[in-house]
């Protein structure tokens, strides 16, 4: 049924941005120039916002509510790509997994305001203004860093070199995605991926940046993460968890 | 004219409630004084991203991480305003931060104590944004105009803050057995930090006549931290929360809720760089420094051949 389907798919929706945001928070007070911590908390709040918007379109389709989706369940039942789990690493391996996801979510979110989902249609046109602004962000980053120094160069490349393959998983389908395709609900992701690529390609090269040879993504089943996941949730859910869920906060 | 008719005008300018502004005229010592005030002030609110920021990763709702996240961010921008303010009186920011990294640079003392539960970030909000409020309120009346500015700007976050942190400490004051153990012992651990907040004595205050004076501040630290006790004693016992402090009493005459004293001996070896985190803090800023240090390295080197 089309709304099963949905609701898996708002999911992974929901728990990319979510923890690439979570993942994100964590350099809120460490950046490397005052500005960014503004900015770069800025982009990671509203990730978590925009995760928010989708766990909510998730609890009208399932009936399970935000925060236990999010602070009661364990790592095999998240459906985020391992993309978005790794550690932060330094400022180029965050940024460049930020510019990556951006484009991503550009070219998906140019695609969903005009789904026939009506909710869809509403959350991604909400949340498209703000991805423009990330992708601006992000972009000038890539660019600065890429044709900084010598040193900013290698990190940036390093940091492309780790995260291509992984970033692949953004665009690898699930089960029944078909159905969604067929409904005009969501996009086709091959499509997708072939535009997202043609743009990063462009933009990485004028960075001076080289894209790894790589087209299978690293991993393929949403169900499988790294140990880094595991960890991240244990710690966050250390204080949810110290009473049963429904007890406020 | 000569230089005691430019200080008589300076003085008159203060008396008739005029702002100063950065062209103006003003005393060598009034402009060294707001550097020393404004870099201390934006230096707090940096350092005080860290004992909250330790805690985003751990908020236990969605909503309770964004607010978070905002208000860490948020004390961010209030370096960032205050940075700009003490500029405005020639200071360079990069002089200011590599004091502050060197450990020639104080900031507010209460940013060394550690925060261990998560109901540290409601006792922080209500005690610690609530006493900075205090203080930035008057500043807001300030006569250098762009500190007086900033503080106005500085204090609409700030009572968001405040509201917030107010709001998870009635939660949890009226929450769970173990909410309430939780809260009492941020109570425990954050009241008399607090109190320091406002600075020492009048009497061991060597800057605060002249900066009355000044039109710099309009109350002295013993005043406001009274206001701020004043208030929050009955709002907190209100709650069912006691507060750690066996002499606290009410004072009927003058209408003063009266503490023990304050631990001076520990207030000054905080000051001075011992107390239970100052290193931890300067040693957290100071990584930031160093591992960002490529990165502007290379804005730098970015702007030279591409912006020119
Ligand atoms: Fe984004
Ligand atoms: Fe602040
Ligand atoms: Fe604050």
């Amino acid at each position: 049924m089309p709304n099963d389907s949905l609701a898996q798919k708002i999911l992974t929706l929901a728990d990319d941005s979510f923890i690439l945001g979570h993942r994100n928070s964590e350099w809120a007070g460490h950046a490397p120039i005052l500005e960014e911590d503004i900015a770069f908390a800025n982009l990671a709040l509203d990730e978590l916002g925009h995760a928010h918007l989708w766990y909510e379109l998730y609890q009208e389709l399932t009936g399970v509510e935000p925060d236990r989706v999010v602070f009661f369940r364990d790592a095999n039942e998240w459906r985020n790509t391992q993309f978005v789990e790794l550690p932060k690493g330094d400022w180029a391996f965050s940024m460049t997994r930020q510019y990556l996801f951006d484009l991503y979510e550009n070219v998906l979110l140019e695609k969903l305001v005009n789904s026939t989902n009506e909710r869809v249609r509403g959350i991604a046109t909400k949340i498209r203004a703000e991805e423009i602004y990330h992708l601006r962000h992000t972009s000038n980053w890539v660019k600065r860093l890429g044709l900084g120094t010598d040193e900013s160069h290698a990190r940036m490349q390093n940091a492309l070199n780790e995260l291509w393959a992984s970033a692949l998983q953004l665009f690898v389908p699930l089960e029944n995605e078909t159905e969604l395709i067929d409904a005009n609900i969501f996009p086709d992701l091959k499509t997708l991926r072939d535009e997202w690529q043609d743009k990063t390609v462009s933009h990485l090269s004028a960075s001076g940046l080289i894209v790894p040879r790589v087209l299978e993504p690293r991993a393929i089943s949403r169900a499988q993460h790294t140990e880094h996941l595991a960890e991240l949730l244990n710690d966050m859910s250390s204080v949810a968890r110290l009473e049963k869920f429904g007890v406020e906060w | 004219m000569d230089e005691q008719a430019e200080l008589q005008e300076f003085q008159a300018r203060i008396a008739r409630g005029e702002k100063i502004e950065p062209g103006d005229w003003m005393p060598e010592e009034y402009r060294k004084q707001l550097i020393r005030m404004i870099s201390q002030h934006a230096h707090s609110e940096i350092v005080g991203m860290l004992p909250e920021g330790a805690w985003i990763t751990r908020a236990p709702t969605l909503r309770r991480k964004i607010v978070l996240l905002a208000k860490v961010q948020d004390e961010g921008g209030h370096g960032q305003y205050l940075y700009h303010a003490a500029e405005t009186l020639g200071a360079t920011r990069e002089e200011m931060i590599d004091a502050l990294l060197a450990g020639k640079a104080k900031y507010s003392s209460v940013f060394n104590y550690p925060s261990l539960t998560w109901a540290d970030m409601g006792m922080i909000g209500w005690l610690v944004d609530g006493a900075a409020i205090m203080n930035q309120t008057m500043l807001a009346h300030c006569s250098y105009g762009p500190y007086s500015r900033a503080m106005v700007r500085i204090c609409t976050e700030e009572t968001f803050h405040k509201k917030q942190g107010m709001e998870q400490v009635i939660k949890y004051a009226r929450g769970t057995p173990q909410q309430k153990a939780m809260v009492q012992d941020a109570l425990n651990r954050w009241w008399a930090p607090s109190l320091m907040m406002f600075g020492p004595h009048d009497s061991d205050s060597p800057n605060s006549a002249q900066l009355i004076a000044w039109g710099v501040k309009t109350k002295t630290n013993d005043e406001l931290r009274q206001e701020f006790i004043n208030k929050m004693v009955p709002d907190l016992q209100l709650l069912g929360l006691k507060i750690p402090d066996p002499n606290l009493h009410y004072d009927e005459t003058s209408g003063n809720w009266i503490t023990s004293e304050i631990d001076w001996d520990e207030f000054w070896r905080v000051v001075k760089g011992d107390g239970p985190c100052n290193r931890e803090r300067l040693a957290a800023r100071r990584q930031a420094h160093e591992n960002g240090a490529w990165v502007r390295e290379a804005l730098n080197a970015y702007a030279e051949k591409y912006e020119q």
